[in-house]
């Protein structure tokens, strides 16, 4: 009966989506307000029907309801509960409904926390994002039912799930992502609404300010969850592949980070607005093509759902009906668009627009390098694979000329700037850059690599003039360091932090990518193995019953001049549905290295392949990540935004009042 | 001026209407599928020197089967999904030659001493010249090849228990491959 229940949930949902478009954007154009009124309550009600529909699904999970046929090919009577709950996003028909349930809360967010804005307007933003959702929603129910039964031929136990997924990386992760793809969704819906209107001023751009930053954060918080997933998951020592999935995550990534940075300029000084337009438009249309490359089956992927054409032709129409609109929309309306200031060569609004260009621009790459095959095989000249070795040797030089223009940016004024005040700033600057990233290369003590020492020395370099800027500031506030470092607003602090995040990312890549030693190694009980300063010594292996699985555990003891550091079980499981092996790697995470063991085959003289890697500074990678979006969470709590919010919300309903629709 | 504006504003959409009807070609020639004119004709020709030694050199005709072709890389994380289970079927007597996909050659040798080598002897297609003739999409990706060096069946994508009982099995057996007594059922699947 849930089941049931749950599939009309999804019809009420897509009713409300339907009411939730139509009635708001028609009463926005003839300023219907009691049209535009139903904008709200249509959008808490998609919520809960969908909330209620998600619910049901995980209820068939946890009772085991093999006539769900979404739930036999992902579950089984021996998984694990956490695991029967994650399952519930583990195949395509749960994790798009999971997809239309955070674009219902993000929707049902916007409703909530638009109370002061314009009613046109928020009338305008619930109704493009109820469009959207009109689209997942009606993907969901015509294409991908969870729902769908087995009957009457049920079968007595499930499939189970992936064993891949069977891991907490997995629980989080794909929330997460969602969160942040799409949370993209809602600073299109307001420059769509800003493009209907007609009007897109600094209040537009304060009030988009917010949400492409949440989105962003958790989009951050999600790509390097699922980098950390494949370290540990794949036994492969491997955070990072350049896979179609990953790229799907990480372009959208990159255009919201773009689009963060124009919103700043947009809000403070009222120019690029077309630009930032776009780039709205352009990070929700990545989120989508990302959504249609993975499920439409055009590309392969370790990550990538099962292949099906009619899916993949819905998705094709959808993303030409949302993205060929806007662009539409933004051919006619953007050209009206002006600037509300000048600026010049040598301004902040300068170095901003350049760092936008080289995002965009790495954006493009990773586009290239993923829709490459498919391009090779339309034009007929046979099918192709682009690699690691196409990114990495695009994406490392443009990478660096970022941290160089991120460096400059804040120190740079608004609208105009002498540069020659700048020049000792900056010398000074590139000394002590080219001096820590050299002796940062003699403690290393590997020789000399200059691409090393280029990386290390832009990290210095970002890094000092954001942190010697703040001192700058906090000393000219006269006020002692504690309260100058108070008087700083949050949003300043949570730009310092998170550009100093990146730091630690790019200076974990560079440390990583360079100095980590891998051995493969044939261990039999007894055996001792050393890389780095630590000695390996392998134990012997004995065979564990698991809940699904039956796993056999070798004993790894690391030592560092006798002295015990830890003990590493490295794992081989057979999963006892699927058959699967999967190999589980045991890792010992410390601040300058990661140790990490993984069990290969055994061999015929009953030693064991093994490999053994020494990964130094593997957890900067990540933890920059998690800085960055703790910058951008500590951004979004300064206050500025909620008392300009209502501020501006008056203004403009005084503005707006007998204007144009 | 006027018109340059609307060029320059109507640039975005051009671009994205290039890449949708790209994509609406790209829907139909499903990744996994090899076109069908390769199927049931022989493997194409080449020369390339081996993986175990580049002095020596292999062609075609060292292709006869009934044996699984399986294209890999180091750089190919779907690979090292894949890895243990070619292990397991070359374990149970499933002859294999394995096509190293424009790779580091030195790289590869030592991915194979450490990690299990499940294949007979390697192809060493650098360049990935083999891989175009092939037609491959992407590594890793299996080929079923007969007695007279005819390509029987191509699988895109990495071979799991389920696949090979499935997909690859009936195949092989109506080949006349080598049959090991428990090759079928002890990698059978769920179903």
């Amino acid at each position: 009966m849930i089941p049931e229940i749950g599939h009309f949930a999804i019809v009420m949902a897509l009713v409300m989506a339907l009411i939730q478009a139509i009635l708001p954007l028609t009463g926005a154009a003839l300023l219907n307000e009691r049209w535009m009124a139903v904008a709200r309550p249509a959008a808490y009600g998609q919520f809960g029907f969908l909330l209620f529909a998600f619910l049901g699904l995980t209820y068939a999970f946890v009772s085991n309801d093999f006539t769900v046929a979404y739930v036999a090919n992902n579950s089984n009577t021996l998984l694990p509960l956490g695991y029967k709950i994650s399952a519930v996003w583990g195949g395509h028909e749960g994790s798009l409904l999971l997809w239309a349930l955070v674009l219902a809360g993000w929707t049902a967010a916007v409703a909530y926390w638009s109370q002061p804005l314009p009613q046109v307007i928020s009338a305008r933003v619930l109704g493009v994002m109820g469009l959207i959702a009109i689209g997942f929603v009606s993907f969901l129910l015509f294409t991908s039912n969870p729902f769908d039964r087995l009957l009457p031929d049920f079968p007595p136990d499930g499939g189970d799930l992936n064993p891949l997924l069977q891991d907490f990386g997995l629980i989080v992760h794909p929330p997460m992502l969602y969160m942040g793809y799409v949370g993209f969704s809602v600073a299109f819906a307001f420059a769509i609404a800003g493009l209907l209107g007609g009007r897109l001023d600094s209040a537009w751009a304060r009030w988009s300010r917010p949400w492409t930053t949440v989105a962003w954060c958790f989009l951050t918080i999600g790509i390097a969850l699922g980098s950390w997933w494949a370290y540990y998951e794949l036994g492969w020592g491997g955070w990072w592949f350049w896979d179609p999935v990953e790229n799907a995550s990480f372009m959208p990534w990159l255009a919201g980070t773009a689009l963060m940075h124009s919103l700043a300029v947009t809000e403070k000084r009222g120019v690029f607005k077309a630009w930032t337009v776009l780039l709205a438009i352009l990070a929700f249309s990545l989120s989508l093509l990302g959504t249609f490359l993975v499920r439409s089956g055009v590309l392969t992927s370790v990550h990538a759902f099962a292949a099906d054409p009619e899916r993949g032709y819905f998705i094709l129409v959808f993303l030409v009906m949302v993205v060929g609109g806007s662009l539409l929309l933004f051919m006619i309306r953007a050209q009206a668009l002006k600037s509300e200031s000048r600026f010049d060569l040598y301004s902040r609004e300068m170095f901003l627009l350049l760092n936008n260009i080289v995002l965009i621009c790495a954006t493009g790459l990773v586009l290239a390098g993923t829709l490459y095959p498919i391009l090779f095989d339309v034009l007929g000249w046979g099918k192709i694979s682009v690699g690691p070795p196409y990114f990495n040797t695009v994406f490392v030089p443009i990478s660096l000329l970022l941290m160089l223009f991120t460096g400059i940016g804040p120190l740079v004024n608004w609208k105009r700037h002498q540069m020659a005040l700048l020049r000792r700033t900056l010398l000074q600057a590139l000394v002590i850059s080219l001096l820590l990233a050299a002796l940062a290369l003699w403690l290393v003590d590997a020789g000399w690599n200059w691409l090393v020492f280029l990386a290390l020395g832009l990290c210095v370099w970002v890094s000092w003039i954001m942190l010697s800027e703040t001192f700058k500031k906090i000393r000219s506030a006269k006020a002692g360091f504690l309260a100058g470092m108070l008087r700083l607003s949050r949003s300043y602090w949570g730009m310092v932090i998170a550009h100093l995040g990146m730091v630690v990312t790019v200076a974990g890549i560079t440390m990583t990518s360079t100095y980590d030693v891998e051995r493969d190694v044939r261990m039999a009980a007894g055996d001792v193995v050393q890389i780095g300063p630590y000695q390996f010594a392998f134990a012997g292996v004995e065979v564990v019953r698991g809940p699904n699985f039956n796993s056999t555990q070798a004993t790894v003891n690391v030592t560092l001049d006798g002295q015990h550091i830890t003990t590493l079980v490295p794992e081989k499981r057979q999963y006892l549905v699927r058959r699967d092996v999967m190999t589980e790697a045991a890792i010992d995470p410390g601040f300058t290295r990661d140790l990490y063991v993984a069990l290969g085959e055994p061999l015929p003289d009953g030693s064991w392949a093994v490999r053994v890697y020494y990964k130094p500074f593997m957890r900067w990678v990540w933890g920059g990540g998690m800085i960055m979006a703790l910058g951008g969470f500590i951004a979004l709590s300064d206050r500025r935004y909620r008392l300009k919010i209502r501020q501006s919300a008056t203004a403009m309903a005084g503005a707006l009042a007998g204007g144009k629709a | 001026m006027k018109g340059g504006k609307w060029l320059l504003f109507s640039l975005p959409l051009v671009l994205f209407a290039g890449m949708a009807f790209f994509f609406l070609n790209a829907i139909g020639t499903d990744p996994s599928v090899l076109p069908s004119t390769r199927i049931d004709k022989p493997f194409p020709a080449f020369v390339l020197p081996t993986l175990e030694d580049s002095t020596k050199t292999v062609t075609e005709k060292d292709l006869r089967g009934p044996l699984l072709v399986n294209i890999w890389a180091t750089w190919c994380p779907t690979c090292i999904v894949e890895h243990p289970m070619l292990l397991e079927l070359s374990r149970r007597g499933i002859p294999m030659v394995g096509v190293n996909y424009k790779d580091e050659p030195a790289a590869a040798r030592q991915y194979l001493q450490n990690h299990g080598n499940p294949f007979q002897w390697n192809i060493l297609d650098a360049k990935g010249d083999l891989g175009l003739d092939l037609g491959v999409y992407g590594a890793p990706e299996t080929y079923l090849i007969d007695a007279e060096g005819k390509i029987r069946h191509r699988f895109a994508g990495a071979l799991t228990p389920d696949v090979w009982v499935k997909e690859l099995w009936p195949i092989w057996q109506s080949m006349g491959g080598f049959q090991p007594s428990d090759t079928a059922p002890a990698a059978g699947g769920s179903s």
